[in-house]
């Protein structure tokens, strides 16, 4: 067997076969989702539940104001400012006179404890919602007719699409964020975790003496080859892992739902969108939901994402994975030497990471496009781009571009890393500098 | 050609060292040859560059008749480092097996291999051991399996001895033998000189990159004696004097002699049984390797010379 296929296939076996990759590929996805709905779940219990005395010197605001269990708004007869707080109230707004053609009317809010953001403007929407019922019904409409109207406007959802071609073709920016986000955070974990295995892997075989070994049998090119093609194999099954464990799980899950629910959502899919006899509501709470989320999943791209995550995750890696292991090749029996050493090359993964966050808000500006082309930062950012839409947001010459100088990247980051790593694994106790090391990458052998 | 390796003129310089300059040498097929030389002589440079590791600034190499071809040629060479070099998390059995398949065996001639050696080392039941698990010893074992499976014409061995136990040792040297004997050239490097005295046939002594010695122990002994006796007599006269020899050296009734410039070993015991002593034994010393070696090397800075400066 070709020497440099044995070497993959050690470093593959070895690190698939052991128990600590099972365990971390199983329980990873299950982690992700816990995390998920634990700080949901958190961000929800932690709201701000207030419960809000008022005194209006109007007498409109009582039974105008939508009043919830987080944010009640009550109207007791005898309490001020200076007693609320013992009657159990944990706020007291007072509201003035307030002149229907004056101008704005400022309220006050006193409370102990200071209203978050989000309490303040659901308070002053609740406010201008109610005070703008009541001049519409100063102005002649009927507290019913209000009432419907309002219900029936709730159903009115933005539907986004954009120029595909010869059509249109429905997006959805929340999906992509999250798409554009989950992706890009998903490689720059991958890169940190397997560039720092390779790393280690190369500080091994030189701590013990194994490249001098190894290096009597083969070619130092090939060992550190097989090494880099083992471990990135490695992620490869792993994300392949996980996405079918994805999948199982959500068809599991689907199992649990009952199955007249699963009949609305399929007759709402197939009417798509509206139920017969009209308007959605007709269909249950849950159905809706599940079509709702099933129908936005859909909006994405999702063949073509894959195929790009696949792409830039491989390119990123093999990319950043050579220069790990030219920094593992010259180090020595001091790990303080690889801390210091692997600096440079974990500040641009890091700041590629920053421009990422930003790109996938707003994915149009020059830094996004350039950071998506160069092949630093091109993995992470132009993943979060992609989710935006191709040929839409990115137009097939810059995918092109970036894809071409990726792989140009790594190609020039191995070439360089194989001639450091050759002359660096079998250096021992001199502790080697970074002009030592360019002067070995730029040397004509 | 009778001979597995020649070298001619090697010369490889680092920035702050002449590592090695200008050596040449040949090896003997079937010989069982020592390299030796004092730390940073020089010794490890000149095996990479046998090996194939290391590439030569200028100077030939020559293996078994032809140019060196590092690609092709190691197939035929095992290389032993000084340290052990395993993988510590492998399981034995797995990795004399790895290490076998990239010499270029198949996977059951390896197999076939590897059980006949365990066998033949008593390492049997240690197929499913980690490296780890492993004393020194029992490492070394391991490793030295792993440089000869591959039945290979020439065997490079760095320290091969160092932490075994006499028993482990014997074990060793008995199938050193037994590998020079089926042909294969074994190349010995060590500090250990009693144990170059008594397995190798040729040696070479390296010093601050440049050749000091060569040729067989025996030559190099003859070359270096001192003309030394060692004499035991039944007694020893209080004064014993000749115009033939010194007393160098005397523990109760022996005495080692050195015979003067002009004189031989019949004078000696010419003049003995003239002064009618009992001669029990009466027999050359020669100097060992040990003593040939610091007489040359001592003084010379071998150690320090990384931090001398190289003259264009």
């Amino acid at each position: 067997m070709n020497k440099t296929l044995l070497i993959i296939q050690r470093e593959y076996l070895t690190r698939v076969k052991n128990k600590r990759f099972v365990l971390t590929t199983i329980l990873m996805p299950l982690l992700i989702v816990a995390l998920i709905a634990g700080t949901t779940f958190l961000s929800i219990k932690g709201k701000d539940e207030r419960k809000i005395a008022v005194i209006d010197q109007n007498g409109f605001f009582k039974g105008n104001i939508k009043s919830t269990k987080a944010l009640a708004f009550e109207f007791p007869a005898d309490v001020d400012t200076s007693n609320y707080l013992q009657k159990g109230y944990s706020d007291i707004i007072l509201i003035p006179k307030f002149d229907a053609t004056g101008g704005k009317m400022n309220y006050l809010i006193r409370s102990k404890k200071r209203i978050s953001i989000t309490t303040e403007s659901a308070i002053s929407e609740r406010i201008n919602a109610a005070i703008e019922d009541n001049m519409l019904q100063t102005a002649g409409i009927d507290k019913a007719q209000l009432d419907s109207i309002h219900m029936q406007s709730q159903y009115a959802e933005l539907k986004a699409v954009e120029e595909n071609g010869e059509g249109v073709k429905e997006s959805n920016a929340g999906l992509s964020y999250g798409i554009g986000f989950g992706s890009g955070m998903l490689i720059y974990i991958t890169m940190f975790i397997y560039g720092a295995m390779v790393m280690r892997g190369v500080m091994e075989e030189k701590t013990n003496r194994i490249a001098e070994v190894m290096v009597s049998s083969v070619k130092p090119f090939q060992l550190m080859a097989g090494k880099i093609i083992g471990i990135g194999a490695v992620g490869l099954t792993q994300f392949l892992m996980w996405i079918i464990l994805i999948i199982g799980l959500t068809t599991a899950a689907q199992a649990f739902v009952p199955h007249d629910v699963m009949e609305q959502v399929k007759t709402l899919q197939q009417a798509n969108g509206q139920m017969p006899g009209g308007g959605m509501a007709q269909a249950g709470d849950a159905a809706q939901q599940i079509y709702k989320m099933q129908h936005t999943f859909s909006t994405a791209n999702w063949p073509v994402i894959i195929l790009c995550f696949i792409f830039y995750f491989l390119g990123g890696y093999l990319f950043y994975a050579a220069l790990f292991a030219a920094v593992g090749s010259v180090v020595n029996e001091d790990p303080q030497d690889a801390q210091s050493l692997m600096l440079p090359i974990t500040m641009p993964i890091i700041f590629s990471f920053i421009i990422m966050t930003n790109a996938v808000q707003d994915p149009s500006t020059p830094m996004a496009v350039w950071a998506s082309i160069i092949p630093f930062s091109s993995p992470m950012v132009m993943m979060a781009r992609i989710a935006y839409g191709i040929p839409g947001t990115v137009p097939y010459w810059q995918l092109g571009l970036s894809m071409l100088s990726l792989i140009g990247g790594f190609l020039l980051t191995t070439w360089l890393s194989a001639k450091i790593y050759r002359t660096g694994i079998l250096m021992y106790g001199k502790k080697v500098s970074w002009k030592e090391m360019f002067k070995w990458a730029f040397r004509k052998n | 050609m009778n001979k597995i390796l020649e070298l001619s003129n090697l010369k490889k310089y680092y920035a702050t060292q002449k590592a090695v300059d200008d050596i040449s040498f040949s090896i003997e097929k079937g010989s069982i040859f020592g390299l030796l030389g004092p730390n940073g002589a020089g010794k490890t440079t000149l095996l990479r560059m046998i090996t194939g590791i290391f590439y030569p600034d200028s100077g030939d190499i020559r293996f078994d008749g032809k140019t060196f071809d590092p690609e092709n040629d190691i197939i035929k060479i095992g290389y032993m480092p000084e340290e052990r070099g395993l993988y510590k998390k492998m399981k034995i059995g797995e990795q004399a097996l790895y290490l076998a398949q990239l010499k270029g065996l198949s996977r059951s001639e390896a197999m076939t291999k590897i059980k006949f050696w365990f066998k033949r080392l008593e390492m049997e039941t240690w197929w499913n051991k980690k490296v780890e698990d492993l004393s020194k010893g029992m490492s070394q074992k391991l490793q030295f399996v792993t440089t000869v499976l591959h039945e290979p014409k020439l065997i490079i061995l760095d320290e091969p001895f160092s932490g075994l136990d006499p028993v482990n040792a014997n074990l060793i040297k008995d199938e050193i033998y037994g590998l020079a004997q089926r042909g294969s050239t074994i190349i010995f490097s060590t500090h250990r000189m009693e144990q170059v005295e008594e397995i190798c046939d040729h040696i070479v002594l390296v010093n601050l990159g440049k050749k000091i010695l060569d040729g067989t122990v025996a030559n190099i002994k003859q070359q270096f004696k001192e003309n030394k006796f060692a004499i035991q007599l039944g007694e020893v006269p209080a004064n014993l004097t000749a115009a033939s020899f010194d007393i160098a050296d005397q523990k109760a009734n022996r005495l080692t002699v050195k015979i003067k410039e002009g004189y031989r070993s019949n004078d000696v015991l010419q003049h003995l049984l003239q002064q009618n002593l009992t001669i029990e034994a009466f027999h050359e010393v020669l100097p060992s390797l040990n003593e040939i070696f610091i007489n040359l090397v001592e003084g010379t800075r071998a150690t320090s010379r990384a931090f001398q400066p190289v003259n264009p």
